[in-house]
């Protein structure tokens, strides 16, 4: 790697302060599971490495039944998926935190470093923004909020002002009768960047038969993680039925814009998503219905 | 031009202070700064697990690592897993399975095992390749190592 410097600050405010004196001269450092290959194989260059783990409020995890959950930017995967409330509160978060890279990668690996890096392919962005979620961002400027959905502008691009970090990512409390999953497709069972993703959260009416909402979002067919809402606002009030989820995935498939790359083609890229909003759908509906 | 950073450091039960450059990663500082060659560099990009070490409890690639990061953690590499009384039950057991041929992958297999072991001691043979799917290894087709880590587990 080329030689950088190294700091470490303990507060937002020591961070942004730095970042926003150093300009484009600096890159945060998280779990570095992604920065520090694409440093070594100079794809990015940063005279300053900002490490932003040790300040505390990148670190929180809290959760409340009624507030939902706030996760901290750097706080890695294995602490998502090893916490058994949030494991139940939230389980298409866990699918992707515990599909992202191997145990090794989990341990360094966050959540809100995958969305900072902003890959058409990130696994966790799909299932952030099916849930829901909002980025908590704090700068120069002062804190402001940005849906999920909005954060990541092109591959390997975010929302990210000059000066500002990612602080956390908020995702509102289950409603009653809610579920989500998110699913990709490789060629292997381990280890692989989705050839397609998608991540779909619904919550259905008390009698499990309806729908009152939905949320799709789709991984690997598009420069940044797509929110098909068409395909999500479609199944509002409508019942439960194959008719009403084929034409989600349908919606799906038409919001998809992938190309064709080593992992796959446009042709079936399309197939897949079609495919994973129907898994996604139906495993996420069971969810709901406590199964 | 960045200079060097004193970090100190918990290797293998003992403290230990170093000095490294920021982009030296903690793969770089154990083999070239301090000379513990033990854990070895394979892809250098976190998809082989060749320098997989354990982290404050956690395994870890530590190519993926900075140096100036260990300040203040504790690590545990494949010098620190054997004892004096004799090898660590893996080790024992990948040579009694023959779970190893060229050799470059098992510090890292056996620190992801025990990784593993040390947090569920009763994993599985799903869970154990599961587990393992961060470590590549091009000599053994696996069945082996998967084998002398079952032997250790208390799983049957």
């Amino acid at each position: 790697m080329e030689p950088f410097d190294f700091v470490s600050p303990s507060s937002i405010e020591e961070a942004v302060r730095t970042l926003a004196s150093s300009g484009d001269q600096a890159r945060i450092l998280a779990g570095g599971t992604d920065m520090l290959v694409q440093m070594r194989a100079g794809r990015r260059t940063a005279p300053l490495v900002v490490d932003i783990k040790g300040i505390p409020e990148l670190n929180v995890v809290s959760y409340d039944a009624t507030k939902g959950l706030t996760l901290g930017a750097a706080v890695p995967c294995y602490k998502i998926y090893e916490d058994e409330t949030l494991a139940k509160a939230y389980p298409g978060l866990i699918d992707s935190a515990s599909l992202i890279g191997g145990i090794q990668i989990q341990g360094r690996a966050s959540v809100g470093g995958n969305i900072c890096n902003a890959a058409p392919s990130g696994d966790a962005i799909p299932a952030v923004i099916a849930l829901g979620g909002v980025c908590n961002i704090a700068g120069p400027k002062g804190t402001r909020e940005l849906p999920a959905e909005e954060f990541c502008t092109a591959p390997g691009q975010n929302a990210l002002e000059n000066g500002e970090i990612l602080v956390s990512i908020s995702i509102p409390a289950p409603q009653a009768n809610s579920g989500a999953n998110y699913q990709r497709f490789i060629p292997r069972n381990e280890m692989d960047i989705a050839v397609a993703g998608v991540g779909s959260s619904v919550q259905l009416d008390n009698s499990g038969q309806n729908f009152v909402s939905a949320r799709i979002a789709l991984a690997s067919v598009a420069p940044t993680p797509v929110f098909a809402k068409e395909a999500g606002d479609s199944l509002a009030g409508k019942a439960v039925s194959e008719e009403a989820i084929q034409q989600a995935s349908d919606l799906a498939m038409a919001a998809a814009k992938p190309i064709s790359d080593m992992r796959g083609t446009i042709r079936q890229r399309t197939h897949l998503i079609g495919v994973l909003t129907r898994r996604t759908l139906n495993n996420a509906i069971e969810r709901a219905r406590g199964g | 031009m960045p200079g060097v950073t004193q970090v100190q450091t918990t290797l293998n039960g003992e403290v230990i202070n170093f000095l490294c450059e920021p982009r030296q990663s903690l793969l770089e500082v154990l083999r070239d700064v301090l000379g513990m060659t033990g854990t070895k560099e394979g892809c250098n990009d976190g998809n082989c697990g060749a320098c997989t070490i354990i982290l404050d409890g956690r395994i870890v690639d530590s190519c993926l690592v900075l140096g100036v990061e260990a300040e203040g953690r504790d690590i545990t590499t494949i010098e620190g897993m054997a004892s004096p009384e004799g090898l660590h039950p893996l080790q024992q057991s990948f040579l009694e399975n023959a779970a190893l041929q060229c050799g470059i992958c098992t510090p890292g297999f056996l620190l992801a095992s025990k990784g593993l072991l040390d947090q569920e001691p009763d994993a599985d043979e799903g869970r154990i390749r599961h587990w393992l799917a961060g470590n590549l290894c091009r000599c053994t087709g696996y069945d082996k190592i998967v084998r002398a880590v079952l032997q250790v587990s208390k799983a049957k």
